[in-house]
């Protein structure tokens, strides 16, 4: 029998990815010392605001009709998401849960192609398939939003795996729940993650309640992160509404992945503002109690803590703003720009082409025909310009996405 | 052309392919230091190490040691493994193999004696193969090890002392590819996996009434070679399925309507299935018996589609 062709794929395994190039991410202002500077005290600003608008934007679409689905907002925990990811290397991993905007624009996604993920174009990032809970990005080490609580954690376990494989000194940031911590899944994964001595850093978002169930009622401990006390990993709580004491407690956990291999669990109290999803009322918290979170808001205390120190001024915080709700605006004309994703796209990206399957019974399945096809990661889009007119390049993006992949049939 | 069990088939395929490719490891119940709770991993350990050949706990929402307790880890196979892919617009690829034991064994009852293919080869993005010769085994296993799409590779617990030649150079068995075990021209008995030593059993018995039975084995359920099964059905214009499977919903009426629908004008008679009973597995041995599809029924079946008494 003839030996099939040997791989010769782009990504031949997910975990052997090529650095991210696309983007900058945040981490790569920071300094020797692990200090910030200005820029960068600057850029955390930035980052977080952008998601806080992006979101707010998000919940205008949604009750516009332009979002279906699901939609679970990250205002509020801004400062997890941003902090955690900004003490990552480029090459590092993450993977998180389905409210998952956050990560992925903190690690460096482009607005535009998210909001066309939300709005089910063909430009989206995950080309119209995944949604809001399936920001994908793997160029960039983003694993991506699971939809199944506490589902991605032995994933997580899996990518540390991988990295103890090929015995790099790459970290995996996993973000969950305060839910998740009652899966079964969660405590296989720490378990192993000990015993193996993988470099995965585990934080908890705890934003007090899941779904509509406060801890009180879901955990028989309160002190979540004491749940690592049974496994012998490393842990501590902090303030999640404060991106200094995150950076602060991420940098000592992932030192200690990167050099000693160890796991750390991190337990984050924070906010969300908005319900569990669009379609929650939240009834089952008080007014006072929400109002009473938000005037420990995590870019409110971060801006001013920024005008204290006389590092930056009212109308420095206001200009940022201004250029993040004008690159929001960019995005939702790049998503009403783009196509719907063509009906001939539903069947691929089931299966990979293999010279190991026989094309004699593949091509009776419409799902192995389209599999034909080679990887189509979304195409790089010229970088935000803060300072750019109205734009008309990005009009032209989607047309050439979809000449693009008119070629590849 | 060496004679070895179907364990040392796979055994030499796994040897095989993780020594061709270092990225190849195996994470498992008992599959090192035990040498592997069925012996297919047997000094896989020693040759590899550790981080290639890893004892896992019995943490079984993400690994396994039987395909009865697949079931824990059905979210990890069907939330996560066949779906990243789509999900993530065909950023990601799974590669990887979750092989091991399934079907009815002998009394071990209800909870370690199930056959769920039919379950597997529902969902979109896995690839389903279930080998019924040693050779099989080892050339669709170095396939699926590096294929790179989630692949559920069944064995059956009681093939693996079964003995039959192997190549002894390098091969593989594309995925997809049935093969015919025994030609015949009056009826074409469909089955895999252990169904395709009860059925060359039963077309023996018809052989001896003058009756060639065709066994059609189709080796990988997902993707189906639907052609290898038309073609033949078009030959005798019967057909009967066979399979170890629960009756209700199983992977045989999928079979059965494809066949209906491409091959309607040859049939001679309607497709019949031998299933497995719709009951759990009983313990006793006679009641295990009754419920298992047995030679004589597959003998009775085909008397009926060819109107024999």
């Amino acid at each position: 029998m003839r030996e099939p062709a040997p791989h010769n794929h782009p990504h031949g395994n997910a975990l052997t990815l090529p650095q991210a190039k696309r983007y900058k991410p945040l981490s790569d202002t920071r300094t020797e010392s692990g200090t910030m500077d200005r820029n960068q005290a600057l850029a955390l600003y930035r980052q977080m605001l952008l998601i806080r608008r992006f979101e707010e934007r998000c919940a205008q679409l949604y009750v516009e009709g332009k979002i279906g689905g699901f939609l679970h907002l990250y205002i509020g925990q801004e400062a997890v998401g941003v902090g955690a990811i900004s003490q990552t290397r480029a090459d590092d991993y993450l993977i998180a849960y389905y409210r998952d905007h956050g990560y992925a624009l903190a690690r460096g996604a482009d607005p535009r192609l998210l909001l066309a993920e939300l709005c089910g174009k063909f430009t989206g990032i995950s080309r119209g398939k995944g949604g809001s809970m399936h920001f994908y990005d793997i160029p960039a080490g983003n694993f991506g939003g699971d939809g199944i609580v506490g589902g991605h954690l032995p994933l997580a376990a899996g990518i540390g795996y991988g990295i103890r494989m090929r015995g790099t000194d790459q970290v995996c940031l996993c973000f969950f729940g305060d839910g998740a911590v009652n899966e079964g899944a969660f405590h296989e994964t720490l378990n192993v993650s000990a015993l193996w001595d993988l470099p995965v850093v585990y934080i908890i978002e705890n934003n007090r309640y899941g779904m509509g169930t406060s801890i009180d009622r879901a955990s028989s401990v309160k002190d979540l992160y004491q749940r690592a006390s049974a496994y012998g990993v490393p842990r501590r709580e902090v303030n999640g509404m404060d991106i200094v004491a995150v950076r602060s407690a991420l940098g000592e956990a992932i030192d200690r992945a990167r050099k000693e291999k160890r796991p750390t669990l991190i337990e984050a109290e924070t906010y969300r503002y908005r319900g569990h999803s669009m379609s929650d009322p939240g009834k089952y918290r008080t007014k006072e109690e929400v109002e009473s979170m938000m005037k420990s808001d995590p870019i409110l205390l971060f801006g001013r803590r920024l005008m204290e120190q006389e590092r930056f001024t009212q109308a420095d915080l206001d200009a940022i703003d201004k250029d993040v709700l004008a690159q929001m605006e960019d995005a939702v004309t790049f998503t009403e720009q783009s196509p719907d994703p063509p009906v001939e796209s539903l069947y691929e990206d089931v299966y990979v082409r293999s010279p190991y399957i026989h094309m004699k019974a593949a091509e009776k399945d419409p799902a192995w025909r389209a599999a034909i096809r080679e990887d189509r990661v979304p195409a790089s889009l010229p970088p935000w310009k803060p300072a750019a007119p109205p734009p008309a390049a990005p009009a032209a993006q989607p047309a050439e996405a979809t000449a693009s992949a008119g070629k590849a049939k | 052309m060496a004679q070895l069990t179907m364990r040392e088939a796979l055994n030499q395929a796994l040897k095989e392919e993780m020594t061709r490719d270092p990225n190849v490891f195996i994470l498992g119940e008992e599959v090192g230091a035990y040498q592997g709770a069925y012996k297919i991993t047997q000094g896989l350990l020693a040759q590899f190490g550790e981080w290639r050949v890893r004892d896992t706990p019995i943490a079984e929402e993400a690994m396994m040691m039987t395909f009865n307790f697949s079931l824990l880890a059905l979210d990890m196979i069907v939330n996560h493994a066949a779906k990243y892919r789509y999900m993530s617009g065909g950023q990601i690829r799974c590669p990887m193999v979750m092989r091991g034991p399934s079907g009815a064994a002998t009394q071990v009852a209800a909870q370690h004696s199930q056959g769920f293919e039919s379950w597997y080869a529902h969902i979109p993005g896995l690839v389903v193969v279930m080998p019924s010769t040693p050779k099989d085994a080892k050339g669709l296993l170095k396939s699926a090890i590096r294929d790179d799409n989630p692949v559920i590779f069944m064995e059956n617990e009681i093939l693996y002392n079964l003995k039959g030649e192997v190549p002894e150079e390098e091969f593989h068995i594309p995925l997809g590819l049935g093969d015919i075990k025994r030609a015949g021209k009056d009826v074409t008995l469909v089955a895999w996996s252990r169904s395709v030593i009860t059925s060359l059993a039963a077309a023996k018995t018809l052989a001896d009434e003058g009756v060639e039975a065709e066994v059609v084995d189709p080796r990988t359920l997902r993707p189906l070679d639907e052609d290898i099964i038309f073609e033949s059905v078009r030959k005798t214009g019967r057909c009967v399925v066979v399979e170890e499977g629960w009756r209700y919903a199983g992977f045989g009426s999928e079979i059965a309507d494809r066949v209906q629908r491409e091959c309607f004008d040859s049939l001679d008679a309607p497709v019949l299935r031998v299933t497995a009973a719709d009951v759990p597995m009983p313990y006793a041995k006679t009641l295990e018996k009754a419920y298992l599809p047995q030679p004589e029924r597959i003998v009775e079946a085909a008397h009926q589609v060819l109107y024999r008494s």
